[in-house]
């Protein structure tokens, strides 16, 4: 209690600790409005990543399934131009759409005029014709009879299935019409339209019908580019830091190597592009679209982050191993190979992988060597036309049907589920590194 | 044969010199008193037989593949008649893409002339000696290596050092490769920006106030000789990327200095990998984030306010982008903020000063100029940014400061003037590699002065 008195009586004595009394409260205040800030900055950042992903889930889910409609379709062998005998390519070239086509008046026998037809021909999709060739070749004995078939309904007819098309915004606002409207809520009640889980969206390529479209080719088209990348920047990215860790040395040249993979990790990744255009396909000739071209492009970005990672993991490895297989008379390339490189490996396979991320999720540079290109089949090789995820994306992002908004956000969720597994490897791996 | 089956006969070729080399080396052994005798284990003697022959035929093998092409095209150049070689590059290099359709058999000869299914048959048989050239080359090469290096296996041989030596060679090259590649931007975008310079005058480029890059295709045609002024795609550029930085370095530095200096341990080692995972998002996938959502809501949300907002505004695709680099912006904040030595803090401190001055009036003066590096980095980077403003920014050329307008960048200029049909040779698309000098030197200077600042810095508290 004296005591406390006595610190009052210094500080009313002293006139700068009345000052700082005084302004006491202010710098508190000031204190906790700056951590709020710093939360705040923090904060804002975890929205953004929500609202992102949020917006891609929210748009992207509703493509992994698909709407069906069920018709009775009259197998009729004149109709189709085809009968029983006909060889499995004549059943597939055969007129399923007309089929189809009549299945549809039989059902809506009330449609008569031209432009309603046309409306009811689109509630399904122009690829179920195929698919009804498909089931035919395989089951040939149904020529003839009626049976019920599931049909791909179109992608408009699909989306309002789905619940996405709000019925009271007025008909020229929204691409299903009232006609189209009314037949499928028909259909709904007799129980003839169902969804199902859409395996198209991964078997099938590219193609013109959102509900046609898949990414099947894109998928094949990344992993071929990957794989090449993969083959030319690991060894070499590795190769490259293990003379630079333990060979190189110092003197100019060291230098300009150290300086230019430096400069090469900031190079904006379109100029690479512009490299891979005028040296790869102009100067080599080898050729365009191609997964090869890709490859070493994105090689060529990943080096940098490759060798810089190796170089850590490297330096990283105790010198008790190096000197324990020197001393027993290894040569310095037998320590590196034998005994350095297999503990640096973890921290190595880290780096290879999150520089495969960054090649898996690049699109500038593919652009410049053309590989943006519409392709429906699933390239066979590296250097067959293809296309790969990112540019997929890309593709359809462009595309004005709502179907393909759909599918571009479904495609974006399989690239980042790509890039999360890689990436849950790194960190696995980069665990079990700092463990030892 | 084909490309293929000529790597894989390498490849076989090389294993079996390993077996050859290895045996030989024991043959050689055995008349000298067992494998003891030998300098090196035996399968140094294999490795050096199969380096010998499998590297100088990988080699020359990559070697003729690469100029395979100039070549052939040069010949049958000079096979054509006089007035065809006198033709226009671009035309020339249609008149060639017809002969290498025919000959490959994709196209029929009707819309072909009779010069140019004689220079298809030509380039045919090119191509086919071409190959068997290639093919024996290969072949010879391979086994002369192999033999050379079999004939000097004796015991007193030292072929692991021979190797080694090799090999390290060969790391060398790896790491030279860092340096080629430097060498192949800076040469193949100069090459064709000075062909570019030929036909626009450097000046109008680095100056010229508009931008539209319309050329006429045919000399005959009377369009717009098209003007190719840098200036606005410059200033739209550093538009959005002004508004990606005022998004970018509030949130990032902010979340640095909380981060370093308020968080607990547990909270840091959560949301930093979270925050950071927006670096690892794919560009593409912001540009879809950007044109789909944040440009339609901008453009909304400025109508609401009574404001005219464009569709492509510079708005939309600056904020996309500043959200890209926040994780940039604080990894490289937090690694300078933390570098800066606690003994400062605690002298703060230790005067009275609170947390929140001793962050502004100690630390971060003390961290500025590595925080400039690496604003300056995430400036970079920005600049260089790609696929964001493909997919949001406009394509017209505006020379406005008004963020709510559309402009276009660089990046969008070189993707536009390469994606597409166009002749390699038109000033259009040369004018993309123009540009693209000017962004590589404009990036690296941005990263030299960064990483001089940076180091700088660093040195002094090390």
């Amino acid at each position: 209690m004296n005591k406390q008195t006595d610190s009052n009586t210094d500080r009313s004595t002293n006139p700068n600790t009345a000052v700082i009394v005084a302004s006491l409260k202010k710098r508190y205040a000031r204190e906790k409005r700056f951590q709020w800030y710093g939360r705040l900055a923090v904060l804002t950042g975890f929205i953004f990543l929500f609202l992102l992903l949020a917006d891609i889930v929210s748009k992207g889910t509703p493509a992994f399934t698909q709407s069906f409609i069920k018709l009775s379709i009259n197998l009729d062998p004149e109709k189709l131009g085809v009968d029983a005998n006909a060889t499995t390519d004549e059943l597939r070239q055969a007129d399923y759409d007309a089929v189809i086509k009549s299945s549809l008046r039989k059902k809506f026998p009330e449609v008569t005029g031209r432009k309603e037809k046309r409306q009811l021909y689109r509630l399904i999709s122009a690829g179920a014709g195929y698919e009804l060739g498909d089931y035919i070749a395989a089951h040939p004995e149904d020529i003839g009879r009626t049976r019920e078939f599931w049909l791909r309904a179109h992608s408009e007819a699909d989306s309002y299935l789905k619940g996405q098309v709000n019925k009271n915004t007025p008909e020229a606002d929204r691409r299903v019409k009232n006609d189209q409207l009314k037949w499928l809520d028909q259909l709904r009640k007799e129980g003839r339209t169902d969804t199902r889980f859409n395996t198209t969206f991964f078997t099938a390529g590219d193609s013109r019908e959102p509900e046609l479209a898949g990414i099947k080719a894109a998928l094949f088209g990344s992993f071929f580019t990957l794989s090449v990348t993969f083959l030319l920047s690991f060894p070499i990215g590795v190769f490259a830091a293990i003379y630079l860790q333990e060979f190189a040395p110092r003197n100019r040249l060291t230098d300009l190597i150290e300086i230019n993979i430096n400069n090469l990790a900031a190079v904006p990744s379109i100029v690479y592009g512009l490299l891979g255009l005028a040296v790869f396909i102009n100067f080599f000739g080898l050729p365009r679209s191609a997964p090869l071209v890709g490859g070493i492009v994105l090689a060529l970005i990943t080096l940098p982050t490759i060798i810089i990672t190796s170089r850590t993991a490297i330096q990283a490895v105790s010198p008790s191993i190096r000197e324990a297989a020197l001393g027993i008379g290894a040569s310095k390339l037998q320590t590196i190979f034998h005994h350095v490189l297999p503990v640096a490996m973890p921290g190595v396979l880290t780096g290879a992988i999150i520089g495969m991320a960054q090649a898996l999720g690049e699109s500038a540079p593919l652009l410049m060597i053309g590989m943006i290109a519409f392709i429906v089949d699933v390239p066979g090789g590296v250097t067959d036309p293809s296309t790969v995820l990112p540019i997929q994306v890309y593709l359809w992002a462009d595309s004005p049907e709502h179907g393909f908004m759909e599918k571009t956000s479904a495609a974006i969720m399989v690239l980042l589920g790509f890039l999360i597994m890689m990436n849950a490897l790194a960190i696995y791996l980069r665990k079990r590194f700092e463990l030892k | 044969m084909q490309t293929s089956t000529v790597f894989l006969t390498l490849i076989i070729l090389t294993v079996i010199s390993f077996i050859l080399g290895y045996r030989r080396s024991q043959a050689v052994a055995a008349g000298h008193g067992g494998i003891k005798s030998l300098h090196s284990l035996p399968r140094y003697y294999g490795y050096m037989t199969a380096l010998w022959a499998g590297l100088p035929a990988l080699f020359i093998l990559l070697l003729w593949m690469g100029l395979e092409h100039r070549v052939v095209y040069n010949l049958v150049l000079d096979s054509l008649p006089k007035s065809v070689q006198g033709l226009q590059e671009s035309q020339l290099g249609l008149y060639y893409n017809q002969i290498v359709s025919f000959a490959a058999g994709n196209i029929g000869n009707s819309q072909l002339n009779a010069d140019q299914i004689g220079a298809a048959s030509y380039l045919n048989s090119l191509l086919s000696s071409s190959r068997m050239i290639k093919s024996v080359l290969v072949f010879v090469i391979i086994v002369l290596g192999a033999g050379i290096a079999i004939q000097q296996i004796r015991p007193s041989f030292r072929a692991r050092n021979n190797v080694e030596n090799i090999f390290k060679w060969v790391l060398f090259a790896c790491s030279f490769i860092a340096v080629l590649t430097t060498a192949g931007i800076v040469i193949s975008v100069l090459f064709e920006a000075i062909r570019f310079f030929q036909v626009i005058p450097v000046t109008d480029f680095l100056f010229g106030l508009e931008w539209s890059p319309q050329m006429a295709i045919r000399a005959d045609q009377v369009a717009a000789s098209g003007s190719f002024g840098f200036v606005p795609l410059f200033v739209g550029t550093l538009l959005i990327t002004m508004v990606a930085m005022l998004v970018a370095v509030p949130i990032g530095l902010m979340s640095a200095i909380y981060m370093s200096e308020y968080a607990t341990r547990r909270f840091r080692s959560i949301s930093k990998p979270v925050l950071e995972m927006l670096a690892g998002v794919p560009t593409v996938v912001y540009g879809f984030f950007a044109a789909l959502t944040v440009a339609p809501f901008i453009r909304n949300l400025g109508e609401s306010l009574g404001l005219n907002v464009s569709s492509e505004s510079a708005m939309a695709a600056g904020l996309v982008m500043g959200i890209m680099i926040i994780p940039f912006v604080m990894s490289l904040s937090d690694d300078i903020i933390s570098a800066v030595p606690d003994t400062m803090r605690e002298a703060s401190l230790g005067l009275g000063a609170t947390m929140n001055e001793t962050i502004r009036k100690v630390v971060l003066p003390a961290a500025l100029p590595g925080i400039v590096g690496g604003v300056l980095l995430a400036v970079s980077r920005a600049i260089g940014e790609t696929m964001i403003v493909v997919m949001a920014a406009g394509l017209s050329a505006n020379l406005t400061i008004n963020p709510l307008e559309a402009v276009t960048t660089v990046t969008v200029q070189i993707v536009t003037l390469l994606v597409g049909d166009q002749e390699f040779d038109s000033p259009k698309t040369l004018a993309a590699f123009a540009l693209g000098l000017s962004l590589f030197f404009v990036t690296l200077l941005l990263n030299v002065i960064a990483l001089y600042v940076v180091r700088k810095y660093r040195e002094q508290y090390e």
